[in-house]
């Protein structure tokens, strides 16, 4: 009797949240995936590929090779294909965390009707993140199919690139609903697109770092795309070094903190 | 002819000024509707060439080893290459943006064209008034750009250039009209806009000799640039700031290109409007 | 005698297959209310739309203010207040500048917008709204700020399409008075609409539309009169649990509505009949008229007035 009362005791506040049924966010996302548009659906996946195309190839022969900060050459098109890889991750999670829930929340009205049933939000948060890594791994393997056939991959420690873009992405999903959570109109919204690009344009994605003065290049190495490219860079290129670690590391913490936070705004939200 | 009843001459004369700038008024509306968002266009106006020039101007630049394109006097700074591009690019993305969701928006969200139709304000008004509002954004964000292209250096015949922005505006409109004409006659947004904005707006702008010349393209796949009112004027552009590349098309063609676009853009999507208001 | 605003002759509306409208014929003398009473479908809303000048008719002759909609349209429309079935109010504007706006649309200068948005604001009981945003204001609010916005050219005629539908008793009320007080300013009312209560409070004259056609015309009471007794028993065949057995007890719940559109044709509706119990007794129409905030009719099991 006392167990579980301190059980409650403790966990009381998560309880009123999380009914562990989060699955059920997962399958109706799937169910709604299966009767939209396929060609949507489908041209996540294509928009990566575009741009190694036409940057990894197109640009990449006025460009020649890169040289890794260990010394080793790679042609331009193996470093940012993982840049690219990684970016997307970052795309798809914040759309997904963002705009897609930001819409469902404020015009589909359609958490009213889930957390009018048993669910709690949390339920919801989760489902829905785990539901946009469930597309973002789709994507993920696909590109990576992709860069394997054009000969991009040039270690064996490539394929462990599909867990570290989920890491990826789950980091930035948890982080942006916890954001969506005070987004009140779209005006709001746009400031998400204007933080995205810089960090997109300035993440060693297209280039390394070294072109830039030494405090930007802090400034960048701060910021989460930056550790994100590096992560899946290091395993497509088999360049992995103690730095990766710590990239891993940056991403646990990022998701732990956006979920507490999520959590939190999700209980001001629906339940006080 | 028998005698005009007053109530019936009072009609005619109140409507004399509604058909002659019914257009403005719409536009008075959509400029007015756009304050609500006006410090993200603003910001995004000024951050997203300072961004893409920095990073792709100069970032991108210092790993290129060998010249990408050239001009009259030989081989050009790359900076000078994409910065119109960049720029037209601008206008083209305010165009997927303005001429997607806010049509979606006026027919059906929000349903305000419907309302405007109530009033003296005519459809193909409406469908003008519309398409001049976001020419005026059209033209701000090009001319924002280009100050900031000429801030970096990035042109090589600034006044010649200061018709860069006119040349953004008439990309914007020869990929936003067609666009227009599309959007208007959905009734549900199934995702299309995204379509649009993955399948078409991204591959221009990537395979339109935005980062590298044209030519350098697979020949099988040129014939996206020559259909791009990308291409023709980011070259435009580029003729304007340092001279044509030999063996380029003429200023002419490319002119006349962009103006066909957007000329039949502009018919179609008067008609859309049209038909969809008047059922 | 001063010519109609509004002159239909076989007015008909066909999209492909469909007939819409299926020549109907009437006439709105200036300064009445006149009202379409139907079912959804009757083609109530197309009329609207053809006399609105927003819709071209397939067949018959039609003229607003002496004027062809189809080549006069602009001309039509300066002189028309439209509050469609739809709210269409700008949400992204605040509540004053969708007024103004909307009368820039009509080319009146901006300042005579302003005086008149204000006073307008006054009209719909809305001046403390005036810098709320549109989403903030409640049902019966937002229709109230679409009538502002169709009076903000000052109109001949105002079109009201189900100008009520969806809003609570009490909006209803609050609505109907300040439509009542434009009636008495003379402004010419075009209204449709479901519930013959409204169309009472509002009409001076109205015709019955289903299938396109004209089914009757008259003043309200007239076809009340003419077509229905004042109370009207509601049969309901269900579940045994659902059917009244106790007849004359106290409980008699479902067996018996009050119906105030005394000319209501629905299927499940049946004239007043001896074979079941009683029908409550409402207040009699005829007390209503006039008297908008003043009329009760209460729906619940214990009836009777």
């Amino acid at each position: 009797m006392s167990a579980s009362t301190d059980v409650d005791a403790r966990s009381g506040g998560a309880r009123a949240l999380y009914s562990g049924n989060a699955r059920v966010v997962v399958a109706r996302g799937l169910l709604a995936t299966k009767s939209t548009n396929w060609v949507v659906v489908v041209s996540g996946f294509f928009e990566p590929v575009f741009y190694l195309l036409a940057m990894g190839w197109g640009l990449g022969s006025f460009i020649g090779d890169v040289t890794l900060p260990s010394g080793t050459e790679i042609s331009y098109a193996a470093y940012i294909a993982p840049g690219l890889l990684a970016v997307s991750a970052m795309n798809g999670a914040v759309y997904d965390s963002t705009w897609n829930v930001f819409f469902k929340m404020h015009f589909g009205k359609l958490y009213d009707a889930m957390l009018s049933t048993s669910m709690g939000p949390l339920d919801v948060a989760l489902g829905e993140i785990l539901y946009a890594l469930l597309r973002g791994g789709v994507y993920a393997f696909g590109f990576l199919t992709v860069m394997q056939v054009l000969g991009l991959n040039l270690a064996w420690t490539a394929f462990l690139a599909v867990p570290a873009v989920l890491l990826v992405a789950f980091g930035f999903a948890s982080i942006g609903m916890a954001i969506t959570s005070y987004m009140k109109t779209f005006q709001h919204m746009d400031w998400i697109n204007i933080v995205l690009l810089p960090m997109f344009l300035f993440s060693a994605t297209f280039y390394p770092l070294t072109v830039y003065p030494t405090p930007i290049q802090w400034l960048i190495q701060a910021l989460p795309l930056w550790h994100g490219t590096e992560l899946v860079r290091g395993l497509t290129t088999g360049e992995l070094s103690s730095a990766s670690g710590l990239h891993v590391a940056y991403f646990v913490a990022m998701i732990a903190i956006g979920l507490t936070f999520t959590t939190k705004r999700l209980r001001a939200l629906f339940l006080d | 002819m028998t005698t005009v009843e007053p109530m019936t001459a009072s009609a005619l004369q109140a409507a004399e000024r509604p058909q002659r700038f019914g257009a403005l008024y719409i536009a008075e509306h959509q400029l007015r509707a756009m304050r609500a968002y006006g410090w993200t266009i603003v910001v995004s106006s000024v951050g997203s060439p300072l961004v893409y020039l920095l990073g792709i101007g100069l970032g991108l630049a210092a790993f290129i080893d060998q010249p990408v394109a050239s001009g009259p006097a030989g081989p050009v700074d790359y900076v000078w290459f994409v910065a119109p591009a960049l720029l037209v690019a601008a206008a083209v993305g305010v165009a997927t943006e303005e001429f997607t969701y806010v049509v979606m928006a006026g027919f059906r969200w929000r349903r305000i064209f419907w309302g405007m139709n109530a009033s003296p304000v005519s459809p193909e008004q409406i469908c003008s008034g519309l398409v001049l509002s976001v020419a005026a954004r059209m033209l701000f964000t090009t001319a924002v750009y280009y100050a900031l292209v000429v801030a970096f250096g990035a042109v090589g015949n600034p006044w010649a250039g200061l018709a860069m922005p006119f040349v953004g505006l008439l990309a914007g409109l020869a990929f936003g009209l067609p666009l227009l004409a599309y959007s208007a006659t959905l009734t549900e947004d199934g995702g299309q806009f995204a379509v649009v904005q993955r399948f078409i707006f991204t591959p221009l702008f990537l395979f339109s000799g935005t980062f590298y010349p044209l030519d350098s393209v697979p020949v099988g796949l040129q014939w996206i640039g020559w259909i791009s009112p990308l291409w023709h004027a980011s070259e435009l552009g580029r003729q304007l700031s340092y001279g044509s590349t030999p063996g380029g098309w003429p200023w002419v063609a490319h002119l006349a290109v962009l103006l066909v676009m957007a000329g039949v853009g502009w018919v179609l999507a008067r008609r859309t409007f049209v038909r969809r208001l008047r059922g | 005698m001063s010519a109609p605003v509004i002159a239909a002759e076989g007015l008909t509306k066909t999209y492909g297959s469909l007939t819409a409208v299926a020549g109907i014929d009437f006439e709105v003398p200036p300064g009445e209310s006149f009202g379409l009473l139907g079912p959804n479908g009757a083609g109530k809303s197309t009329t609207m739309r053809m006399v609105g000048a927003v819709s071209s008719r397939s067949a018959g002759t039609l003229r607003v203010l002496g004027l062809d909609p189809d080549t006069h349209g602009p001309a039509i429309r300066s002189q028309l207040g439209v509050v469609p079935q739809e709210d269409n109010l700008d949400t992204e504007l605040r509540v004053r500048d969708n007024l103004i706006v909307y009368g820039r649309y009509f080319g009146i200068p901006r300042r005579t917008c302003a005086t008149r948005a204000d006073e307008l604001l006054e009209f719909a009981q809305l001046a403390d709204k005036a810098r709320s945003k549109v989403d903030d204001l409640s049902g019966g609010m937002k229709r109230r700020l679409t009538i502002a916005r169709a009076l903000i050219n000052e109109p001949r005629i105002l079109m009201l399409d189900e100008p009520t539908t969806g809003l609570d008793p009490q909006a209803r009320h609050v609505l109907w008075d300040r439509l009542f007080r434009l009636k008495e300013r003379g402004t010419t009312l075009v209204l449709t609409t479901h519930y013959m209560d409204e169309a009472e409070q509002l009409c001076d004259r109205l015709v019955v539309v289903d299938h396109g056609k004209i089914m009757a015309e008259g003043s309200p009471s007239a076809l009340i009169r003419q077509y229905s007794s004042r109370e009207v028993v509601e049969l309901r065949f269900g579940s045994e649990r659902n059917a009244p057995r106790r007849r004359g007890s106290r409980e008699r719940r479902s067996a018996s509505r009050c119906c105030p559109t005394g000319c209501c044709s629905t299927r499940t509706t049946a004239r007043r009949s001896s074979s079941t119990s009683p029908p409550r007794v409402c207040t009699p129409p005829r007390a209503w008229c006039g008297a908008p905030r003043s009329r009760t009719c209460s729906f619940g099991s214990r009836g009777g007035a």
